[in-house]
């Protein structure tokens, strides 16, 4: 494990800890330092993932420690650019263990030998699995959102006005964050199962071939696809909306382990 | 027979009895004049004043025998409001005398409202005392004793800041709104009814730019007058169904006996309006909006109680300086009571009897002063006379004043003898603040 590496693990333990620190305290300058570890993390992370690029000539997604790593990287960058939008500063305190999780368990998993097949088809492999990779960051961002929408909706409906209603913002806010992950993340995932059926074309010969990692693809597909419709056509909102996303999200992970496990 | 008049109030309020009971015991305006009238034919209530706000009913009175004049006041709300008398009676509180000045003090000072401090009950108490002075219902000592809890009132409101931190009805209902819908601008409000707390409410919407404003109103003109002033639109009542499509936020506060919205009025609403959080206000007691509704998705229904709890933290502000307010209270009360004691007929006959034989006294030393010659047996005869004069003019006043019978006039009477003669002069030089 490299020096950078662990420093990323470092800074994202720590940032998650001052998240959690802030959340209970409300203290600004808490988040700002919680805030400035994280970019830290994700910088080291950064150089870590570009590194391994030019050591081996590719985006790092071709096992599951690697692809765990960049997940991690993944939903960190999403999520700091989203921040620049929406500032929801409560969420670094879900997304940043989320980002800890990931990194710490590629790390314990065996980085196993990547071989490296003819250029053009690995290209259409990291397009494939980058893009689906961002995309999932975004909805998985969209699920904690999700998650934490369900909790304000339950604090207002139930007119508890207890810890989490003091500290999470409107519903209004949460709902549209949760919308701009979701018209974020559907492109990618469009994009990544195209990617992939042509990569199978390439490898297999044919575009489709009804693996269960492929039908669940195009399920998790399907559910998000009838998300953003109903959002779209009948201004679904709320808390159905959210219910779904998580929803969604559990199939995407299922799909993504799958490829891996199965 | 019993002299002592006794000040009692009975009556519950927010802390002692849920909306449900509160709502079921409220008394709306119009029966008010009804429970006056018939309190008057009340034979062991005196004065009295009717007080019936979303967050407290309560009878205050004068009575000569306590025990009989409440058990009649509860008689009368369980047959009045077709209430049995168990449902309610666990909620109610009896105070008298000390305890009963007191109370009123406090509930004028707002010391005792569910948001310590907001300035909407003094206005409220003033109604109500107008309306028991209209049905003359108000003797000599509940007259002095709202005008002294305004005064108190007015006392607590400039010298503590009790009214300083922004905690009310229409504080939590834009704080709640922004929780939901992020910022209020744009965003259209519906006001059901009328009333000073919901369109203070609408008010403080309105400086937080929500908009369009539009107003329902059961009479159409009274709706035109309150849309004209937040410069909204006034609609028919029968139309509020059909706004719920296009606003965002509703305060219902409207006399309405039953719920004016049900759950089976939202039939295809959420749909036409996409789903958009829809967010209701009810500050009717009883209630406008049934609770049911706050069960539909993307839908908040807050009523008077849980409005209660949303405005808890900012009242831990108030409750200090409320200390301070306590302590005028009690200096009020202990000067109100004096007066109350000099009402007793005893101590008033003593007084006016004292003070004319002073001036008897008086006026003897200086007449036998100038006639020195004159012998012993002339002094007694002219002092024999006057005596006999002082007593003859103080006779009838004297019979009059212990005189039983003309039940609620007896504390006027006295109250005027003391002032006639001036009784309160010498031993009370403060005229009892205010």
């Amino acid at each position: 494990m490299s020096l950078f590496f662990t420093l990323t693990i470092a800074c994202y333990i720590a940032s998650s800890l001052g998240y959690q620190a802030y959340v209970l305290f409300q203290k600004r300058p808490v988040y700002r330092i919680a805030s400035i570890l994280l970019w830290v993390g994700f910088l080291c992370h950064t150089s870590v993932i570009a590194l391994q690029y030019f050591k081996t000539g590719h985006v790092p997604v071709q096992n599951l420690h690697e692809t765990l790593s960049t997940f991690g990287w993944a939903v960190v960058g999403v999520f700091l650019i989203l921040q620049i939008k929406f500032n929801l500063m409560v969420l670094g305190a879900l997304v940043a263990p989320l980002a800890t999780l990931s990194v710490i368990i590629a790390s314990i998993l065996p980085g196993p030998p990547v071989e490296i097949g003819p250029l053009f088809k690995s290209l259409w492999r990291t397009f494939h699995i980058g893009t689906l990779i961002v995309g999932n960051a975004a909805f998985a961002i969209a699920f904690l959102v999700g998650i934490l929408y369900l909790i304000q909706e339950k604090a207002i409906k139930d007119k508890k006005r207890g810890f989490f209603f003091r500290r999470l913002p409107s519903l209004k806010l949460l709902d549209s964050m949760g919308y701009t992950c979701l018209i974020a993340g559907f492109p990618m995932l469009t994009f990544g199962i195209i990617t992939g059926v042509i990569y199978a074309q390439m490898v297999r010969g044919r575009f489709w071939s009804w693996d269960p990692k492929e039908i669940f693809a195009v399920i998790t597909w399907l559910v998000y696809a009838a998300l953003l419709h109903e959002r779209l056509a009948v201004g679904w909102q709320g808390r159905r909306a959210a219910l779904m996303t998580i929803a969604g999200f559990v199939i995407l992970l299922f799909t993504f382990f799958l490829r891996f496990l199965g | 027979m019993t002299e002592k008049r006794d000040i009692v109030i009975i009556g519950l309020n927010h802390k002692t009895a849920p909306v449900e009971i509160r709502e079921r015991l409220a008394f709306p305006s119009e029966d008010t004049a009804k429970v006056l009238e018939a309190m008057r034919q009340e034979t062991y209530v005196d004065e009295i004043i009717l007080f019936s706000t979303c967050n407290r009913v309560e009878f205050l009175f004068t009575t000569q025998d306590m025990p009989k004049a409440v058990e009649a006041v509860k008689d009368f709300v369980a047959k009045f409001k077709k209430t049995p008398r168990d449902v309610f009676e666990q909620a109610l509180y009896v105070y008298n005398g000390e305890e009963a000045v007191q109370h009123i003090f406090r509930v004028a000072s707002s010391l005792d409202s569910m948001v310590v401090g907001e300035p909407q009950i003094l206005g409220q108490i003033k109604e109500a005392y107008q309306e028991a002075s209209n049905h003359r219902t108000c003797g000599v000592i509940l007259n002095r004793l709202m005008h002294r809890s305004f005064s108190v009132a007015k006392r607590v409101r400039t010298e503590t800041g009790i009214g300083g931190h922004a905690v009310s009805i229409s504080y939590a209902a834009v704080e709640l709104g922004r929780k939901i819908f992020d910022v209020l601008e744009g965003k259209a409000v519906l006001l059901i009814g009328a009333g000073e707390m919901a369109e203070l409410a609408v008010e403080h919407l309105v400086t937080n730019r929500a908009s369009p404003i539009f107003v329902a109103n059961r009479t159409f003109e009274r709706g035109l007058e309150i849309a004209e002033r937040f410069k909204g639109t006034a609609i028919r009542f029968e139309e509020i169904c059909d706004y719920l499509k296009q606003v965002d936020i509703v305060i219902s506060s409207t006399g309405a006996p039953h719920y004016i919205l049900v759950r089976d009025d939202f039939k295809g609403v959420m749909r036409a309006r996409k789903n958009r959080p829809l967010f209701f206000i009810d500050i009717a007691v009883p209630r406008d909006i049934d609770p049911e509704i706050n069960h539909i998705d993307n839908v908040y229904v807050y009523d008077i109680d849980d409005l209660k709890s949303a405005i808890q933290e900012n009242i831990d502000e108030r409750q200090r300086e409320a200390l301070r307010a306590e302590r005028i209270v009690d200096e009020a009360v202990v000067m109100f009571l004096r007066w109350v004691q000099s009402l007793d007929v005893v101590p008033t006959i003593v007084a006016l009897r004292d003070k004319i034989e002073e001036i008897r006294q008086a006026e003897l030393k200086k007449t036998f002063a100038s006639m020195a010659s004159v012998s012993e047996e002339s002094r007694a005869a002219i002092d024999r006379l006057t005596a006999a004069l002082v007593k003859k003019i103080l006779h009838d006043p004297t019979v009059f004043l212990k005189q039983s019978g003309h039940k609620d006039k007896k504390s006027l009477y006295i109250d005027i003898t003391r002032k006639l003669f001036n009784l309160d002069a010498q031993n009370n030089r403060k005229p009892d603040m205010g």
